[in-house]
């Protein structure tokens, strides 16, 4: 995971050389990505992995959560293919399910995050005065605190579940796109565009809408494509723990941590979940770090 | 560069105020009436309306929230923080004993993670594209990409359980650090690594290296005297985010390996819904956090003599 300030810069040098491109001679990104060796790496496992997700009903050979004591701890066979676990559940098809719980919930994640931090971010930044001041108090506060540490304390306050694991994350993530957002917004609020617009009449509403955020969410975008893994193994993490998906669900951090007490007599139920979380997050890194490099190639090192 | 010190604490002011707001609301987050949630932890499953008054009084918890946040905060500057729900030890007296252990592994971890890192960025960056830099690059990131969990018990399985070279978890010997410390210095180094080589490869590339070089200067005080001195910012910067990070108490980690800091007090706690200790743990975690920001940006005096001269703005 790369640290707020790192994380601070980078989005800001992104921001700076985007700005500096009109709009219309924005090379195209997505050839640009293409052109990447490793970031097409990552958009392959990442769309491998959403497709899983999608096609989970389809392709898992049985129900993820179906106990059969004739089949604990089964080694891998023509039927289970990676064996079963400690309650005689098939672990490819809890695999394959938990791709599309471990997945969804870092979609829905991340696109709260992006709602509440690019939408208080752009208002901080456009209207200032009294809100602003206020809200960049709160960032500076949450902010002040190692993600994880507030995430934790909220969610466990809320009581174990899915739900309490996102409004957790949710509720500390916004800060950092909402000052990146805020920052962004005043320095494109000057630029002759908007003035342009407002001069011609145009309602505030429209201009943050229809002028400003086109402009300014794209490093943003890159932004969070760098998160995404972070953000994924901050959900595996608290469910690991016990505060988020609850047994049977197939989360795969829930799994690894349903499987701890078989480490010694059958390592493979922590092994796999493992292994499913670190391509994933590989899959993301990779891709965030072909779009950072697509959208600004004088930062490729 | 007092001046900058002294912005740098006043600034802290209120940042601090906010965290203990934040601290203490988490509790009025609690789904249920805590009091019930006490008596019951203490074995009384249908307490009379009588007993839930009498203890609500006694916590407390009758007053409104307002009066129940400055009284705490008045407490918690006065170094009360209340008691614990489960065990009725002091709040602040369970956390000061268990931080020199979670300070201790944070601090292992880092150096570790820094023993490895720094060298290794360096040397990626001077041979950019060799085998070296191809392996470091490769290892960086699969190590952030790794869920500290999943590498804690692949350590666990391999050297532990298999090798039997080391305890699998506990606190009561030294070796019993070994292995969460690993875990953690393998994550602090994967970041580390990667950003000591972009950090340098920005310098190197700078003209005031060309000019050392081209002044005759050896290779090697060129990338140590020059360029490494000027990425130590950068590398600074992020170590105290990590060290921050980890002394908040590593949840994780000290949860699997039951070491017997913070983090795992509160992962604990939580479970009990122990709320005074959270909120505790909140604020006692903030201002760790908050100091170890101000010493990273005092540090910034000794490494940056545009803050130092006072010629940057910030």
């Amino acid at each position: 995971m790369i640290g707020t300030k790192t994380r601070d810069t980078l989005a800001e040098s992104i921001a700076d050389e985007h700005a500096l491109a009109p709009a219309s001679s924005r090379p195209g990104v997505f050839r640009a990505l293409l052109a990447h060796r490793t970031g097409v790496a990552g958009l392959v496992i990442v769309a491998g992995v959403a497709l899983i997700a999608i096609a989970a009903p389809l392709i898992a050979p049985d129900d993820p959560t179906r106990v059969d004591a004739l089949r604990r701890l089964a080694a891998p066979s023509a039927d289970t293919l990676l064996g079963t676990d400690n309650l005689g559940r098939d672990i490819l098809s809890r695999l394959i399910w938990g791709a599309r719980l471990s997945l969804g919930t870092a979609a829905l994640a991340a696109a709260l995050i992006l709602t509440v931090g690019v939408g208080l971010g752009m208002i901080a930044g456009f209207y200032g005065g009294l809100l602003d001041d206020v809200l960049m108090r709160i960032v500076d506060v949450i902010l002040a605190f190692p993600a994880l540490i507030l995430a934790l304390a909220i969610a466990g306050v809320l009581g174990p579940s899915i739900t309490s694991v996102m409004i957790g994350i949710v509720a500390v993530a916004w800060a950092d796109y909402a000052r990146v957002m805020r920052g962004q917004v005043l320095s494109a609020r000057e630029r002759q565009y908007v003035e342009a617009a407002r001069a011609t009449g145009v309602r505030n509403t429209r201009i943050l809408a229809r002028h400003l955020l086109p402009n300014v969410l794209p490093p943003i975008l890159v932004l969070a494509s760098l998160e995404m893994g972070g953000l994924i193994l901050t959900i595996s993490g608290l469910s690991f723990l016990g505060l988020g998906a609850q047994p049977p669900t197939p989360e795969w951090g829930a799994m690894l941590n349903d499987g701890r007490s078989f480490i010694a007599a059958a390592p493979q139920l922590m092994i796999y979940p493992g292994l499913a979380i670190s391509i994933v997050v590989v899959g993301f890194n990779l891709l965030g770090d072909g779009l950072r490099d697509a959208f600004d190639p004088h930062l490729r090192l | 560069m007092l001046r900058y010190i002294a912005r740098r604490l006043a600034y802290l002011v209120p940042v601090w105020l906010g965290i203990s707001i934040l601290a203490f609301a988490l509790a009025l987050l609690a789904p249920g009436d805590p009091v019930r949630q006490v008596l019951q932890a203490g074995g009384i499953d249908a307490p009379s309306a009588e007993q839930v008054m009498e203890l609500r009084r006694e916590l407390g918890l009758d007053q409104p929230g307002p009066v129940r946040f400055v009284r705490w905060l008045g407490g918690a500057l006065r170094g009360d923080l209340g008691s614990s729900y489960r065990t009725g030890e002091p709040v602040l007296q369970s956390l000061t004993d268990r931080f020199p252990r979670t300070a201790e592994l944070a601090l292992l971890a880092v150096s570790l993670g820094l023993l490895i890192a720094v060298p290794l960025g360096i040397v990626s960056a001077l041979f950019r594209e060799s085998i070296v830099d191809q392996a470091a690059r490769l290892g960086a990131l699969i190590g952030a990409s790794v869920p500290s969990f999943w590498l804690a018990y692949l350590l666990i399985l391999f050297l532990a359980v298999q090798l039997r070279l080391l305890p699998v978890a506990g606190a009561s010997e030294p070796r019993h650090i070994v292995l969460p410390a690993l875990t953690l210095a393998i994550g602090a180094a994967a970041s580390l690594t990667r950003l000591t080589r972009s950090a340098m490869l920005e310098e190197l590339f700078q003209d005031y290296v060309r000019t050392a070089r081209s002044k005759g200067l050896r290779e090697r005080a060129v990338v140590v005297g020059h360029a490494l001195r000027n990425a130590l910012i950068a590398i600074v910067t992020i170590t105290g985010i990590r060290l921050a990070t980890l002394l908040g108490g590593a949840v994780i980690v000290e949860t699997i390996f039951a070491w017997p800091g913070i983090g795992q007090y509160v992962v604990l706690s939580i479970f009990h819904r122990d709320y005074p200790v959270i909120q505790g743990f909140v604020l006692f975690t903030g201002t760790v956090v908050l100091l170890i920001n101000l010493a990273v940006d005092v540090s910034y005096v000794w490494l940056d003599p545009r803050v130092r001269l006072g010629a940057k703005g910030r």
